[in-house]
């Protein structure tokens, strides 16, 4: 959303996660060197299949897991360099919400109780103070008076996900990395937890990063997107500039796989071959060289820079040069 | 036309009895299917669509359903809700295939590819092993695995779940199945994955002429692959309608709401539509229509009666007040 453009709230700086894999000199380069910045109050998407590393991602910045190298810099401070306490306390500004409401409330609790705990956890105002703003906060999800007494297992998928918000949101914070929020839940239901979302960003100013496999739930969403391959950003841009204008050769497949719910004919699709490689050995080179139409002999051996064009619009693929902008080296249209 | 309808269902209803009451999962759908065609049957999760397939397949009793009395399903004119369990087996596999959401559990994990294919092929078109093997190897090439002679000799746990489901549609193949009824079978693969495997579908369905019954909650899916299209809510079939229709010119407020809610990437709109309130209990009776309390456009008499199937002039029926009109409306099926 245009006033907040140089209100950086985030910074991800050359972020790597690895994981060690069943032998020692195995390594899963989850997240390998990725960087981007979150505006306040904005929603920058975060798609790609499963294995990507979105969810890594997702967790790394949060300080779940622990990043191997690189910096997450909230408000200009590294969050790595934080204490456990100072983390703590900022856990109050930064939350989750996650894919599956019926795993992520505590089945004893009421939702009330689970609404409230973030505040119980914090100390933050009065009994009376805590109770009051978790009903009022309910509400607002759409749970009425006499629901919020009940426990998880007496709502529907949709409510549980309203709820998990309403937690998520209780103590103001101004970043949220929802992963997967809606892919459990049916069309109809999913529709009112996007639109929920949505107003509750524009009356709290919270930045989403909001990680999805459907290209279109994130393209009605975000303000920005970014495309994830194999631990590896490969194109990040505005919505529209993205959909309309996609540049990396993945992007381009992953928009034309999306089946449109519609009679009309549609542009051909490009099928991509084979599977997504396995991280534990990516392909050398561009990691999608072993899938990509447009591949060429440079593809194999280096590693395609991520660069902006004019417009912002950043792209790691051979296909493109620098600065220049817009122009195409390749076959590409 | 006679010698094209491959199935006829005809007011199947089932339903589940349950300390709590009896809850009809399916109640009264009607539809035909005709060879080579696919029926894409749309609708949220609880609303019947699964269950429906199981009954088609006399799969439903060992979860508890019952079958009412009245159903009709007939394959090429033969009844198949009152065929002996020994002859359904024969039916199950050969002549109606079943690919379900998830093929990673559709395929034992302790068996080799291979093993389950011949064992397959043996049972239902009594080859020999050998023949078994050639023709197992030359269902996995045709549906894109490559050095199938290999993955033969893997077990599920290797294969990715797009190759999984690249097999199981192989096997459902392999056995000229006449109809498959395929259960979500994208739902748990990745777009680019559900873009090859919707392909292939398609690819086996110009080769082999095999009608496809599509069970999904994606409109997308719907609207690539499907000729016909049923709308499920509740248990009932709300709406009935070639794609072209449905999709330009929905007529069931559910449909509307369904397809307005849908974030799509060619339309971008501020706010989504979303269709107020949840899926109602149906283990409670319902005296009107089952959408009555979520519909924006209900009416007193939507609450007090259930709403006729309307067939109208292009074919297509719709189980709403709304087209109750008598011009319109050829007697309803109720």
């Amino acid at each position: 959303m245009g006033e907040n453009e140089n209100n950086v709230l985030l910074e991800v700086k050359h972020l790597k996660t690895y994981y060690s894999g069943r032998k020692k000199s195995e390594i899963v380069r989850a997240v390998d060197d990725v960087s981007f910045i979150i505006h306040a109050g904005e929603t920058l998407g975060l798609v790609g299949e499963s294995g990507c590393g979105k969810s890594s991602l997702g967790r790394t910045i949060l300080r779940l897991q622990p990043a191997v190298g690189g910096e997450v810099l909230y408000r200009g401070e590294d969050i790595q360099k934080l204490s456990e306490k100072e983390m703590r306390s900022l856990r109050q500004k930064m939350q989750l919400v996650f894919q599956n409401p019926y795993a992520s409330l505590n089945p004893r609790m009421t939702v009330l109780e689970s609404v409230r705990a973030p505040l119980d956890a914090f100390h933050i105002g009065t009994r009376e103070e805590r109770y009051e703003r978790s009903r009022e906060i309910l509400k607002y999800v759409g749970l009425e008076s006499h629901q919020i007494n009940r426990y998880p297992h007496e709502f529907s998928g949709g409510q549980r996900q309203r709820v998990v918000i309403a937690r998520a949101m209780i103590t103001q914070p101004d970043f949220i990395v929802c992963d997967e929020p809606v892919s459990a839940l049916d069309v109809s239901v999913r529709a009112q937890v996007l639109n929920l979302m949505q107003n509750m960003q524009r009356e709290r100013k919270v930045a989403y990063l909001f990680i999805s496999h459907d290209l279109s739930v994130v393209k009605h969403i975000s303000d920005r997107i970014a495309v994830m391959y194999l631990g590896k950003i490969v194109e990040l841009a505005s919505r529209d500039e993205l959909y309309e204008h996609p540049m990396h050769p993945y992007t381009e497949a992953l928009l034309s796989a999306i089946p449109i719910p519609d009679a009309d004919e549609r542009p051909k699709r490009i099928i991509l071959q084979g599977d997504m490689p396995s991280p534990l050995k990516p392909p050398g080179g561009c990691r999608f060289h072993t899938r990509c139409r447009y591949a060429m002999d440079c593809c194999k051996t280096q590693e395609p820079k991520f660069i902006y064009d004019k417009q912002g619009h950043g792209v790691a693929c051979h296909l493109y040069k620098g600065e220049s902008g817009d122009e195409r080296i390749g076959g590409k249209d | 036309m006679e010698d094209t309808l491959l199935l006829k269902v005809n007011s199947l209803s089932t339903q589940f009895v349950t300390k709590d009451g009896v809850l009809p999962a399916v109640d009264h759908i009607s539809f035909d299917l005709q060879r080579g065609q696919v029926l894409g049957v749309v609708g949220e999760s609880g609303c019947g669509k699964s269950v429906m397939s199981m009954s088609i397949l006399k799969l439903i009793e060992k979860y508890g359903g019952t079958v009412l009395k009245g159903s009709s399903v007939l394959l090429e004119g033969r009844e198949l809700l009152n065929l002996p369990e020994r002859e359904m087996r024969n039916v199950r596999g050969r002549e109606i295939s079943m690919i379900s959401q998830d093929p990673m559990t559709a395929l034992n994990p302790v068996f080799t590819i291979g093993q389950q294919m011949v064992e397959t092929l043996c049972r239902h078109k009594r080859m020999t092993r050998k023949q078994a093997k050639e023709t197992a190897v030359e269902w996995l090439t045709r549906v894109g695995i490559s050095e199938p002679e290999k993955r033969m000799k893997e077990y599920p746990h290797q294969l990715s779940g797009g190759m999984c489901q690249r097999v199981v549609i192989a096997m459902a193949l392999s056995c000229h199945s006449k109809i498959l009824i395929a259960d979500e079978p994208t739902t748990a693969l990745d777009v680019t994955i559900q873009a090859q495997i919707l392909d292939l579908f398609r690819e086996m369905k110009e080769q082999t002429g095999a009608a496809i019954i599509l069970i999904t909650h994606d409109m997308g899916v719907v609207a690539d692959m499907a000729d016909i299209i049923m709308v499920m809510y509740a248990g009932k079939a709300v709406e009935f309608g070639s794609k072209e229709q449905l999709f330009r010119k929905p007529r069931h407020p559910y449909t509307q709401g369904l397809l307005a809610s849908v974030p799509r990437l060619d339309v971008q709109v501020e706010t989504l539509y979303s269709i107020p309130g949840t899926v109602p209990n149906l283990k409670k009776p319902i005296k009107g229509c089952v959408f009555y309390d979520r519909c924006p456009k209900a009416e007193r008499r939507c609450a007090e009666s259930v709403p006729p199937q309307s067939v109208m002039k292009d074919g297509g029926t719709v189980a709403c007040w709304l087209y109750a009109k008598a011009e319109e409306t050829i007697d309803g099926r109720e």
